[in-house]
């Protein structure tokens, strides 16, 4: 099965999703509605391109809300009250953020550990340090952040969209090119295709491990930053969970979870149909928010077996090209 | 190189390989072995099924730590430390498992890690068309854009040798590359071997077709039991002392005399099928397969020969014609109607599709059985014992130890374990692709042999070779084909080598092609 398929399939279901809400509400076909919901899941957007990396590569990222909790609280205190400034903070937990992927990478190698285990053991580490930090929600106050939350491009129809809206397709039309145009990107699937086969041929299998990692962490921590500018608060408990509608999101998206195949396009669909659902019952008024758990349930079920089911379709029908043709050897 | 005992060859010698140890636990898979490779020079290493061949070549190029040992490239000593550091060092390789990336397109496989980039981003069509004209040098012609996967592993494997040469490599190692190629892949590669050793490459070359060693071959040397036997020049080792020093005794004289055939009509009819085939993948056929009786299948590479297996397994569903059993039609969609029905199926792709590393080679051999039991009615532990030694013992599988992860075999042994497996369930009808291929001669032997008793025991059998010799020993009719087209069935005295060649190379339409 082409990766093609299932990314045109997302996209066909956010299409049919979309068309559909609007028809009952006719006020959701708006710039406005569109970019506050790329505004809302803009940190979303930001690690599930990282997540995209890792699932690709056969592995999996629990850590990842865990991080983006530890980020707001880190930010918000070194800003707050150790008086570092802003963008100094910000350096520093990335730094922190990707040696924090790196080591959980490096264990991955060196002890060849399921990296399920590994990042389930990094996710409470996370967040047991974020505790640590503070168990209270510290708002922020730097001029910064009310600069950044009121700078936004006016689009036709009243939308506006964000600073971090925008930082979240900047970061997605990068991980997109890295991921598809690069040797790194081309090891990733490598690696999701056969680690020991990826060895054999000589890539680096522990570097590029470590790399994984530490991208989808260090995305983590922008995601938390971006997270911090959107609530204007550091909390500890804040993300909890996110880690699960960042796969859910990816797996939507037509990534494998058995790796080797997946795309950061379909990834950013993945993100927009769970945005839209949130909107839906936003709009709606009536219904729990519970119901967005729900419907991403439904979904996922819906895709995972629409996967399996085309791919039998491919397999089936997979006929071994036979246009092998013999020419003669060139001495 | 001031060493003053020249080198056995008038090469000047470019990998020298001395005192090589290497355990597994208290298993010696190699004990003080030395080799040397010339430049230029094609170099035979061979032995049985498990001597330490693979093993070898995994010290070499730093996939296994060795124990004791050094290795010098064109003098140097060197000690690679992963595959990467061999390929640096100058040490190309193509692993006896195949080594490449299905998910991937041809034209990655080929430049992973070294994709022509500029300002970091790879030029995807700067590689494709270097890859295409890699390609062409090999004799294939193929969208180098699609997926590894799609393609045949014969295409897999010169994907496999043609990164590795490209490697521009000093030493080129070939772990069994021609264990899935057909005759005209292998003269591809043979030529493309003598021209990179006419070049100074020198190249190891492990196979279990001693004519393709006597073909292309320099030197040989021999291992057994993890230990050196000897290095020698080709032109001075006769046919019968070479496999003396592989099997260490005589070989048990097979007859390659044909099966005594009885009349066809003599054999009850057991499956049978009418204008069976599939748009597009083999063209519609009759196949009758009697009891006691084999049934050879012939042909090139993508004849047909695989896809036919499949049909009549079901792996593959038919859009015309019908199958019948015992005279009754049968519904045969799928792999699981087919094994409801008796038939067994042991593919090709078996060494890489078919084991379950981690299971012991006892788990692997009774798996198919007990899929077929249902598992409410569980083998009890007695029952496997049995069924696993038995087979143990009839292939010879080594070492005979039935509780070894079967991951920890050497290839041909794991070729032998899932052989027993489908053995064990006593099928009706028995399809075979390619059941010799990485086995080595002692057992090769074995083999045919046991083709010919599973036939006596009352068995049907499709069997699938490119081995003609092989074919015409065991197959009371042989079915050739060609182009995805049953073409010719021959049988009885006319069950010849150079019939089926005839029948093979014939250029002129036949009857049934011009009909369809
Ligand atoms: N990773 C491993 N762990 C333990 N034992 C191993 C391992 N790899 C190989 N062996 C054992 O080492 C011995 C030599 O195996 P090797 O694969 O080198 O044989 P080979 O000569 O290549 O045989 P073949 O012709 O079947 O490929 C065998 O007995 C095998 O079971
Ligand atoms: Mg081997």
């Amino acid at each position: 099965m082409k990766a093609s398929t299932s990314v045109a399939i997302t996209a066909a279901v956010l299409v049919a999703g979309f068309a559909l809400c609007a028809l009952q509400f006719p006020n959701i076909a708006s710039t406005r509605v569109v970019a506050n919901l790329l505004t809302d899941n803009a940190f979303l957007g930001i690690v599930a391109a990282g997540m995209t990396f890792v699932i690709i590569s056969g592995g999996i990222d629990l850590s990842v809300g865990s991080v983006i909790g530890f980020t707001t609280v880190f930010v918000a205190l070194a800003v707050e009250r150790w008086g570092i400034p802003p963008f100094a903070a910000f350096a520093l937990v990335l730094v922190l953020c990707a040696l924090f992927g790196a080591a959980m990478g490096a264990v991955i190698h060196v002890f060849d550990l399921p990296p399920f285990i590994v990042t389930l053991a990094g996710m409470f580490l996370a967040r047991g340090i974020s505790f640590l930090l503070s168990t209270e929600s510290i708002p922020i106050t730097a001029p910064i952040y009310s600069a950044v939350s009121d700078f936004a491009i006016r689009l036709p129809g009243g939308g506006r969209l964000t600073a971090i809206a925008i930082a979240m397709l900047a970061i997605l039309v990068l991980s997109a090119l890295l991921l598809h145009l690069t040797r790194f990107g081309a090891n990733v699937y490598a690696l999701g295709g056969s680690r020991t086969a990826t060895a054999l041929m000589g890539i680096p299998v522990g570097s590029m491990t470590i790399r994984i990692y530490m991208l989808s962490s260090v995305l983590a921590g922008l995601a938390g930053i971006v997270f911090s500018f959107y609530t204007a608060a550091g909390y500890s408990l804040s993300a909890v969970g996110v880690e699960l509608d960042t796969i859910a999101a990816v797996v939507i998206g037509g990534t494998l979870l058995t790796g080797g195949q997946g795309s950061v396009i379909g990834t950013f669909l993945g993100v927009l149909i769970q945005g839209m659902i949130q909107t839906y019952i936003n709009f709606d008024g009536t219904l729990s928010s519970w119901w967005t758990k729900i419907a991403t349930g439904v979904l996922l079920f819906v895709f995972i077996a629409l996967q399996q089911g085309l791919m039998a379709l491919a397999r089936r029908s997979s006929v071994k090209p036979p246009g092998v043709k013999p020419v003669g050897v060139s001495t | 190189m001031s060493d003053s005992s020249a080198p056995p060859a008038a090469r000047p010698s470019l990998l020298e390989i001395r005192g090589l140890t290497k355990s597994f636990g208290a298993l010696k898979a190699l004990q003080d072995v030395d080799f040397t490779l010339g430049e230029g020079e094609i170099h035979a290493l061979l032995g049985e099924n498990g001597a330490g061949k693979s093993t070898l070549i995994k010290v070499v190029t730093g996939v296994f730590a060795r124990d004791a040992g050094t290795v010098r490239l064109a003098g140097d000593e060197i000690a690679p430390r992963s595959a990467k550091d061999a390929v640096e060092a100058g040490i190309a390789t193509v692993y006896q498992e195949v080594n490449l990336l299905p998910n991937l397109s041809v034209a990655q496989n080929l430049y992973l890690g070294r994709q022509p980039t500029r300002f970091g981003v790879v030029r995807q069509a700067e590689m494709r068309r270097r890859a295409h004209a890699l390609l062409l040098d090999y004799g294939l012609d193929i969208d180098v854009g699609a997926p590894l996967a799609s393609y045949s592993v014969a295409v897999q494997h010169i994907t496999a040798i043609a990164r590795a040469v490209d490697l521009s490599a000093r030493v080129l190692i070939l772990d069994e590359p021609t264990a899935s190629l057909d005759r005209h892949e292998v003269e591809i590669l043979f030529r493309v071997m003598r021209k990179l050793a006419a070049d100074g490459i020198g190249i190891v070359f492990v196979s279990h077709f001693l004519d393709q060693v006597y073909e292309i071959c320099d030197r040989v040397t021999v291992l057994r039991n993890g230990r050196l036997i000897g290095t020698r020049d080709i032109t001075d080792l006769p046919r019968l002392d070479l496999i003396r020093m592989m099997l260490g005794r005589e070989l048990a004289e097979t007859t390659h005399e044909r099966a005594a055939s009885q009349p066809d009509t003599a054999r009850e009819v057991c499956v049978s099928f009418k204008g069976f085939g599939k748009q597009g993948y083999v063209a519609p056929f009759d196949l009758e397969l009697r009891r006691g009786e084999v049934v050879g299948l012939a042909g090139l590479l993508g004849s047909g020969r695989t896809e036919t297996a499949r049909l009549v397994f079901g792996a593959e569903r038919a859009d015309s014609g019908e199958a019948s059993v015992a005279g009754k039609a049968v519904r045969l969609n799928s792999p699981r109607d087919a094994a409801g029905l008796g038939f067994g199926y042991c593919p090709e792709e078996r060494k890489t599709e078919g084991i379950v590393a981690d299971l012991t080679v006892r788990e692997n051999i009774v798996l198919a059985l007990q899929a077929r039991r249902g598992l409410h009615r569980p083998l009890s532990r007695r029952e496997q014992d049995e069924i696993a030694m038995r087979y143990i013992r009839m292939l010879d599988i080594r070492p005979p130890d039935p509780e070894r992860p079967i991951g920890l075999l050497s290839g041909g042994n794991q070729q032998k374990a899932l052989l027993a497996r489908w053995l064990a369930t006593s099928p009706k009808l028995l399809v075979l692709d390619e059941p010799t291929r990485g086995i080595d001669v002692g057992a090769h032997a074995e083999i045919i042999r046991l083709v010919r008793d599973l036939c006596e025991q009352g068995l049907a059998l499709l069997v699938i070779s490119s081995e003609l010799d092989e074919i015409v020993t065991y197959s009371n009719r042989v079915v050739v084909l060609r182009d995805r087209a049953h073409v010719e069935e021959l049988k009885g005295d006319a069950v010849e080598v150079s019939s089926i060649l005839a029948a093979i190379a014939a250029d002129a339409p036949t009857a049934q092609e011009v009909a369809s």
